[in-house]
Order: structure tokens, then C-alpha cells, then sequence
């Protein structure tokens, strides 16, 4: 974990909710796909989380969905304002666990960071499918990304806009090796109850701190309670209980 | 002594910044930022008897200058404390650590107290009767004088470790809490807990918490704290820890000219992981600006 100062050097609306942010700063601390940082915002006392979509060692780039007050203040920052950022949080995908064929499953702004996930995927040989879920054609974001790094990936619409109709899961018949997933909770659960072979996602969470302090994100899991800004955000199919 | 030092019951701290409990874990996330012999002390995460698992998440909102919580004291329970974390913390931490002890009666008290008075590197017992986000414990002591007298005198019977009660600002006259815990033998006080708060959502119109209702804790919360730390160290004897919403070295100064010894910070950990490290490496030069050679002349200093 590193705390730093980062300017924000790019601002730019993807669609009606998701904007695409770049910092530039240190990114040392950032290790491996999956982790998130946390932005101090001007007038919030609380941080907000947010996974690394993409990074090198000068710049970092996230997805922001429009929740709140506060990420819609961060959808209107202009490029050169000066962000306190704390980098490198969390424990991010397992690089190692994903075979020769492993599944990347996106929902919304959960697809953010599976782009870091597969560029670090296929630079270790691995030859990754990738399927993205969104409600509508107008939701769709980072697919040009994808397609950048010679992946086609399988996309889904709830209305049958674009893609294929349906949920994610209706996508999945592909033979794969491990599964990695991102999306809402609802999602996470039908993939991993859809995927015959392990994996993990990626939970979203309200948290207080960011890296692991005050308790306020605990799930209960197979091994005792777990913090998902520290043990977490990414956690082993075979670790989760499902809520009901 | 040196400039920044004061004395807590008796144990002598380098200077009176404390992590307050439930901000601060047991230590271990912290001691990965910085070296942890910076610190006055620090209050572990509030312990009980039993391992508890919390309340249902969501349990962390956001409010104007300060956040609300309802974490409802998780902790791993008083023996894995001391068999799992206690041995952890020696490596990193080598000064006296404050224990905070949460219950549901009496003898929850009394049992958990007893086990960290065996622990040498307990230095005080800062015993909570002043957790909001409970049901059926916590706060219920802290808001009766009778009660917080009976559960001072039982953890008191208990232990040779200075006790320290934490209050809670819940209650309609905090003073006269304060003192049934002094007559009934208390060490110290600390003060203030979070306040019982409410955030609702617009969009599902219900409340954002989990528990319905949370403590409120940082900056709003400031002023309050400080009157409540006015009033009180002026009607009892014994050493008052003032906290609530100090986020500065500045909030530090104005809470010991109030009249606390020392003082504990909490939110501000969460919202800056160097929040304690920072303050007290300022506290120097606002004791310059005052004109004071030493912290300890400023403590009580506003009360002419």
C-alpha cells in the first residue's frame, strides 16, 4: 500500500453512467490485477474504492459507475486536479491458478478489471476467452480494449441489443481451464454455480478504510469472517457462501 | 520527560496519541505503514468474551464531515486475542497497549478483563460501556450510572491494571456518569464513543445500514466532544482521554486545553492510514505558535 498524490490526466464519459478516468503518478505499489485503490474526494470524508482497470508504471486508469454523490463528483473532475490516492489495496486474481484456457467473465463495471487480468493473462502464454455482460448496446464499454489485445470477446445484452440476449451465463458452454469473474453479486453467483472447473471473483463492497482496519466490509466464508479490502477483493469460488 | 510526553495512570507515554478502538484492528495493518513505537499507545479492537461476527453488512455510510458506523464489535474473542494477537503485536510493538473490553453482563466484563490482566503488555483496560451498534450490552451500561458504577467496581475487583471507562455521549447528562464511574473506583475516562446516528437512502428509501442505526464519528463530531471533555475533566479528578473526530495536531491541542491528558484518534485512521504518524510529528510547532515548552502545561489550560 502506498499513499501518494496522483493527477488526473483524463476524464472521459464512456456512456449515460460509466466514465473512464486516467492518474498519473507512482504506481509501485501496484501489483497484480485485481487490487483496487482509494480516492480522497474533495468534500467526502470517506474514501472511495475503486478496481485498477489497466496500469504501467506512471499511470492508472478505472472505470467509475454514477452511484452517488460522490462518484458523480468524480465523473465531472477536470483533467489537473490533484487526487490523494492510496494504490496497491487488496489481494487481486491469482495469475498462476488460470491453465492454458481460463474464462473472463465481466458485468458491467465489473469488465474494468479483467482488461489488466487479460493483457497479464497473455503475457504468461495463457490464451484467454473473454464474455461481458451489460443490460443494453448503450452500456457497453472497454470492448474496443479487448479487441486491441486480439480479443474477440462474447458479448451478452439483457435485451438482446447487441450480442447475444441474455445473461452471461447463457454464454459459458466454452471448455475452459479456471474462470476469473467480475459483476454483481447476483452474477458472480450464477457463474460460479454455472462453471464445472474452480475460479474466483472479484466482490464489490461499501467499505470504511480500504485496507483492512475497520471491519466494515466482512463476509462470512467457508474459512470464518473475511475482510474483503485486505483478504479480498478477490476470493475462491470454493471460499464463498452465498447469501441468501 | 521529554516535550511531547504525559503520564496515563501512572505509565508514562512518549506522546498522548492513541488510535482509538475499532479503528485500529489489533495493530497488525498498521505496522505495515509505519513503525508503531511512534505512538502514545493504542486501543485494540474492541474484545469479548465469545468470537462475534458483526452485524449484516452494510455497515460503514458517509456524512457531512464524518462517517457512520455499525460494525458491531466482530472480533475473534479474548482468547485468540491474546493466543494469536497479543504474540503478533510483541514483534512490532513494544510499549504498554490498550486492551477495550466490550460485554453483555457483568460477569462478561469481569472475565475478559481478568484474562487481559495476565498480560504484561496490557498496560491499561479501557472498558466500552458505550457501543451503540449492540443489542443488549454496550451502551446499556453507559448510559446508567448505577450500571457503569456496578460494571467499574466488578472489572476493578478483578485487575491490578489501571481501568479506564469509556463513555458514552448518548445520555442526557454525561457528568453524572462520569462520576458514579470515579466514586466507583475508575482510573480514568475516556470520552467521547460515536454518536447513535441514521442515513437513508433516496432510492430505496431505507436506512443504508444494515443495523438501521450506527455511531457517528469524525470531524462533526469535534465540538461535541469537546464540551463533553470540558465538562466532565472539571467534575471528576481522574485523568480524561478526550476523542472525537481530532483529525489535526491542532484538534489534539484544543481537546488537551480542554481538559484531557490524552487524547485518542479515530476515524481519521480510517480516512488517512498516517493520520497519527502526521499529527504527532506537528505537534511541536503548534506547541511553538502557543508559546508552551511542553505538551503537559496545556492540559486543562482553557479552564482559566
Amino acid at each position: 500500500m502506498k499513499q501518494s498524490a496522483f493527477t488526473l490526466i483524463e476524464n472521459e464519459a464512456l456512456t449515460a453512467r460509466f466514465s473512464l478516468l486516467r492518474l498519473k503518478g507512482d504506481c509501485s505499489a501496484i501489483e497484480c490485477p485485481g487490487q483496487f485503490v482509494s480516492l480522497s474526494l474533495p468534500g467526502f470524508f470517506l474514501r472511495r474504492p475503486f478496481s485498477v482497470c489497466d496500469w504501467d508504471e506512471q499511470s492508472f486508469s478505472l472505470i467509475v459507475e454514477e452511484a452517488g454523490k460522490g462518484t458523480a463528483l468524480l465523473r465531472r473532475l477536470q483533467p489537473g486536479t490533484e487526487l490523494d490516492v492510496l494504490t496497491g489495496l487488496g489481494k487481486g486474481f491469482d495469475l498462476v491458478k488460470s491453465g492454458d484456457a481460463p474464462l473472463l467473465i465481466g458485468g458491467g463495471s465489473g469488465v474494468s478489471p479483467l482488461l489488466g487480468l487479460a493483457k497479464g493473462l497473455l503475457a504468461q502464454g495463457a490464451s484467454p476467452r473473454v464474455i461481458l455482460g451489460f443490460p443494453s448496446r448503450e452500456d457497453l464499454i472497454l470492448l474496443d480494449e479487448f479487441f486491441r489485445l486480439g480479443l474477440a470477446p462474447t458479448v451478452t445484452t439483457d435485451d438482446g441489443s447487441f450480442g447475444i440476449r441474455g445473461r452471461v451465463t447463457d454464454a459459458m458452454d466454452l471448455p475452459h481451464s479456471f474462470f476469473y469473474a467480475c459483476g454483481p453479486a447476483p452474477m458472480l453467483r450464477a457463474v460460479c454455480e454455472a462453471s464445472p472447473v474452480s475460479g474466483e471473483v472479484s466482490l464489490d463492497a461499501r467499505m470504511g478504510c480500504g485496507f483492512g482496519a475497520c471491519m466494515g466490509c466482512t463476509i462470512q466464508t467457508v474459512n470464518g469472517p473475511r475482510r474483503v479490502c485486505k483478504d479480498g477483493p478477490v476470493f475462491g469460488k470454493e471460499e464463498l457462501r452465498w447469501a441468501d | 520527560m521529554g516535550r511531547l510526553s504525559v503520564s496515563l495512570c501512572g505509565i508514562e507515554l512518549t506522546n498522548p496519541i492513541i488510535p482509538a478502538s475499532g479503528t485500529f484492528g489489533y495493530g497488525h495493518e498498521f505496522s505495515q505503514f509505519y513503525d508503531l513505537d511512534l505512538l502514545g499507545s493504542f486501543s485494540m479492537k474492541g474484545t469479548t468474551l465469545h468470537p462475534r461476527f458483526g452485524n449484516p453488512t452494510p455497515r460503514i455510510a458517509e456524512a457531512p464531515a464524518g462517517m457512520l458506523n455499525a460494525v458491531g464489535l466482530q472480533n475473534p474473542g479474548v482468547d485468540a486475542v491474546i493466543a494469536e494477537e497479543l504474540p503478533r503485536l510483541k514483534k512490532v510493538f513494544h510499549k504498554p497497549v490498550m486492551a477495550n473490553v466490550s460485554g453483555f453482563s457483568v460477569e462478561e466484563y469481569t472475565q475478559v478483563c481478568a484474562r487481559f490482566d495476565a498480560e504484561p503488555q496490557v498496560g491499561w483496560l479501557e472498558v466500552n460501556i458505550s457501543c451503540p451498534n449492540v443489542h443488549g450490552g454496550g451502551m446499556s451500561f453507559g448510559t446508567d450510572p448505577k450500571a457503569a458504577a456496578e460494571v467499574t467496581r466488578a472489572v476493578k475487583a478483578v485487575t491490578a491494571k489501571p481501568v479506564i471507562v469509556k463513555l458514552s455521549p448518548n445520555v442526557t447528562d454525561i457528568v453524572s456518569i462520569a462520576k458514579a464511574c470515579e466514586d466507583a473506583g475508575a482510573d480514568g475516562l475516556s470520552l467521547i464513543n460515536t454518536l447513535l446516528s441514521l442515513r437513508i437512502d433516496l432510492k430505496t428509501r431505507r436506512p443504508i445500514l444494515a443495523n438501521t442505526t450506527g455511531g457517528l464519528s469524525g470531524p462533526a463530531i469535534f465540538p461535541l466532544a469537546l464540551r463533553m471533555v470540558w465538562q466532565v475533566s472539571q467534575a471528576v479528578k481522574i485523568p480524561v482521554i478526550g476523542l472525537g473526530g481530532i483529525s489535526s495536531a491542532e484538534d489534539a491541542a484544543e481537546m488537551m486545553l480542554a481538559g484531557a491528558t490524552a487524547v485518542q484518534v479515530g476515524a481519521a485512521n480510517l480516512r488517512d492510514p498516517f493520520a497519527c504518524p502526521k499529527i504527532i510529528e506537528a505537534l511541536p510547532a503548534v506547541l511553538d505558535r502557543m508559546g508552551a515548552e511542553t505538551i503537559r502545561e496545556i492540559i486543562g489550560g482553557a479552564h482559566g
